[in-house]
């Protein structure tokens, strides 16, 4: 099993790799009212998390630990609460961060379709990003816009009334 | 104190009792699956996951969790109403939904809990199907095998891996229906920082967390042809004829040596003989460690799930153990030596099997260091439980045995070796060498009761030939980390420690008999080894006639040379994460 450091296999420490964002989290959680008491040190992971996440883009087991020795926790407990987040990703994510909305009302109006024609333009499955980091491609429920069902999201832009025959363009659009 | 009725019956317990053990007061027996509880060490899981032991209790709209609710004033409980009932029944129903129904074939049928379950509450099928978990078995260690489909999430496993044990590889991942415990990632045990202790296959209520199976090894080995002799560990003796009908607590030396013989093997030696050993190199080293007041305080070094815990958690302190050997590796080391050379044997055509009450020790076995030019010190390591299975399968019956003696020269043992297999013999046997060897003279009370007893954390000040030797006895690695640190951090300081990773020492071994939350067994396997090292002629390791004459024929004196090269070993560091590849 892959530990996630890299979609091609090639593993390294992001921690050694970027010291400078190291630097970043390690001021952060120090900031955080840290004590000795495991028990009360949960309380600061996932906010710690979020910052890590938001940091270095992803979680790999090299940050988990860099943030489970800062709070006094095990790497389990922490990647305990990253696998029940689907927030949080172990996995390196693409610039462009392709969402498909897969809630009731997109999945009724052909989300489905919208999904596949990604799929099979990107060689992607669900939850996979390309090897040059440049997409990523994910199912999601709900983003609160079934009005305009089937919802794409690409980063923070919104497409609205998606249609397989448009999945192209958007892909061309991520310059 | 608090009044209430459980089944129209008055029970008074105290404030912080729950409904279980108030019922459990009065012989009311509620069934269980999650909750797991030994009171000898003060520990109790009581997470309240699974609902099996869901009560009516009246005025309250729903039922409640007998493990988790604590008792009230006037509360009136009823544990056999229909509803109560039935939802155990739904609840069992869910459980089995999602778990293989392989019972005749898994390596837990008759231990498990959750089969015992479905006999008592008259399940006669199972009313759910649907998809079920398929997860790949873990097979990477040589300790302990993982099949998480077996999982049902009562999370026993990760109480004893984090909060008895504090060594933090099991946790509770995924969510729904991928909810699962296991380590980060579900990375191989072998890549984890797991130590192998093996208390969580003890707590593990079902087939999730089993032993990897060594016995095919031993009965092939049996039938090879080649000399094959066995080494048993102290506490397998007084743990083995529970799987027998013996009582709890029965000594069970002869009828496992005669067993050991029916089974085939050339020669049956005590692990005991090489414990005395240890002792006799250990307490060489902590005198002069001691008379120089260098690196202290010592170390103990016979249990491999304590040192993997050091070598991963506190690699500054590697300096502390003492560098002997377990008794087992110095039983496989000497065997492959001297014993071969008596026997006129090539090493590799001695096979030496190990019975242990640990599953570490299939481990250790396995470390690099312990495989000289190599052919491994200890060829096959299996855990009492796995004898006991063996003899069945042999159609031996212990109990109906008429006991033997173990063969000479590597059988004969002392009252100090017995003891290693309870927490806090290890030091008393030590202080019993180093009592005499201080002192000049011989000691006459070789009882040091200031070390003895159940408790995780023992401290004592012993007077040793005028010194005031302070000791403390550590059982449980929860235990073991606190006295570290404190050590770390130079906030206390003793000259000798023993550290053993299962909560009671080897006699709760993860390789035991299971004892499903029993520990008045715990504390009748202790009084046995008392027993044992009282009924024993000799107490004193450096007194063993047999460890005098491999002295003076074979390894010249304690700390020689030739002691250091096949009895001493070194650590290394391993740090958090598993080694990095590049591929």
């Amino acid at each position: 099993m892959s530990c996630g450091d890299c979609p091609d296999g090639r593993k390294f420490d992001l921690i050694k790799e970027f010291p400078e964002k190291t630097k970043q989290l390690n001021d952060f959680i120090d900031a955080l009212d840290i004590g000795p008491d495991r028990n009360r040190n949960r309380g600061f992971l996932i906010e710690s998390l979020h910052e890590a996440q938001h940091i270095f883009g992803y979680l790999p087991r090299s940050v988990q630990q860099f943030v489970a020795d800062k709070l006094h926790l095990y790497l389990s407990e922490v990647y305990g609460v990253i696998s029940f987040y689907s927030y949080f990703t172990d996995r390196p994510v693409g610039k462009y961060k392709i969402s498909v909305c897969t809630g009731t009302a997109c999945f009724v109006r052909g989300a489905n379709a919208v999904l596949e024609e990604f799929k099979r333009l990107l060689v992607l499955e669900n939850g996979e990003t390309t090897p040059d980091r440049k997409f990523s491609l994910a199912s999601l429920r709900c983003v609160g816009a079934c009005s305009l069902a089937p919802v794409v999201m690409v980063n923070d832009q919104v497409y609205g009334k998606v249609t397989a025959k448009m999945v192209a363009d958007i892909i061309n659009e991520c310059k | 104190m608090i009044n209430l009725t459980i089944n129209n019956m008055p029970v008074k317990v105290r404030k912080d009792s729950t409904i279980l053990a108030a019922a459990r007061k009065i012989g009311i027996k509620i069934p269980t699956l999650c909750h797991f509880e030994l009171d000898c060490f003060s520990f109790e899981h009581r997470i309240g996951s699974c609902r099996i032991c869901v009560v009516e209790v009246e005025g309250r709209r729903n039922l409640a969790p007998a493990c988790c609710t604590p008792v009230a004033e006037g509360m009136v409980v009823k544990t056999n109403t229909l509803r109560a009932i039935n939802a155990r029944r739904t609840i069992l129903d869910l459980i089995l939904s999602d778990h293989p129904k392989d019972c005749l074939t898994c390596e837990k049928n008759g231990d498990c809990e959750l089969q015992h379950l479905a006999g008592e509450m008259d399940l006669h099928h199972v009313l759910y199907e649907g998809k079920m978990s398929e997860y790949q078995l873990d097979l990477s260690c040589d300790a302990i095998v993982r099949d998480l489909d077996k999982c049902i999430m009562c999370r026993r496993c990760q109480s004893a891996c984090n909060d008895v044990q504090t060594v933090g590889v099991l946790s509770g991942i995924g969510r729904g229906f991928r909810a699962v415990v296991g380590p980060a990632d579900l990375m191989p045990l072998n890549e984890s920082t797991c130590v192998f202790c093996g208390q969580c296959v003890i707590a593990c209520p079902v087939g999730a967390l089993t032993e990897q199976n060594c016995r095919y090894k031993v009965w092939r080995a049996l039938n090879s042809g080649k000399h094959i002799i066995v080494q048993t560990a102290p506490a397998v003796r007084v743990a083995i004829g529970e799987a027998f009908g013996m009582r709890p607590g029965t000594v069970a030396t002869g009828q496992l040596v005669a067993g050991l013989k029916l089974l085939g093997f050339d020669k049956v030696f005590d692990t005991d003989f090489a414990a005395d050993l240890t002792i006799m190199e250990e307490t060489t080293e902590f005198i002069e460690r001691l008379t120089k007041n260098e690196n202290l305080p010592i170390l103990t070094s016979c249990c491999p799930g304590w040192v993997k815990f050091l070598e991963h958690q506190f690699p500054e302190l590697l300096y502390m153990p003492s560098t002997a050997k377990s008794p087992q590796q110095m039983f496989g080391a000497i065997a492959k030596s001297y014993y071969a050379e008596k026997m006129g044997l090539k090493p590799e055509d001695v096979i030496v099997v190990s019975v242990m009450p640990c599953l570490s020790k299939k481990y250790e076995a396995s470390r690099e260091e312990f495989s000289p030019n190599g052919i491994r010190d200890v060829d096959i390591v299996i855990s009492t439980r796995e004898l006991a299975n063996m003899f069945q399968e042999a159609g031996i019956q212990l109990n109906k045995l008429e006991p033997r003696e173990y063969d000479h020269p590597l059988g004969e043992s002392t009252g100090a070796a017995v003891i290693f297999g309870v927490t806090g013999g290890v030091i008393e046997a030590a202080l019993r060498t180093a009592a005499d060897w201080l002192s000049e003279k011989e000691l006459k009370d070789v009882n040091f009761t200031a070390v003895r007893g159940s408790a995780g954390l023992k401290e004592a000040t012993v007077k040793v030939a005028g010194i005031d030797v302070k000791v403390a006895v550590c059982s449980g690695l929860g235990n073991a980390r606190r006295v570290l640190e404190k050590i770390r951090n130079g906030e206390a300081r003793y000259h000798a420690i023993e550290i053993m990773a299962c909560p009671g020492g080897c006699l709760n071994g993860g390789g035991q008999p299971y004892i499903h939350g029993d520990s008045s067994v715990l504390e009748k396997r202790a009084a046995a080894i008392y027993k044992a090292d009282v009924d024993l002629p000799i107490r004193k390791s450096h007194e063993n006639p047999y460890i005098k004459k491999l002295y003076a024929e074979f390894l010249g004196e304690p700390g020689s040379h030739l002691a250091h090269r096949l009895l001493h070993t070194s650590y290394k560091a391993r740090g958090h994460l598993c080694e990095v590849k590049n591929d």
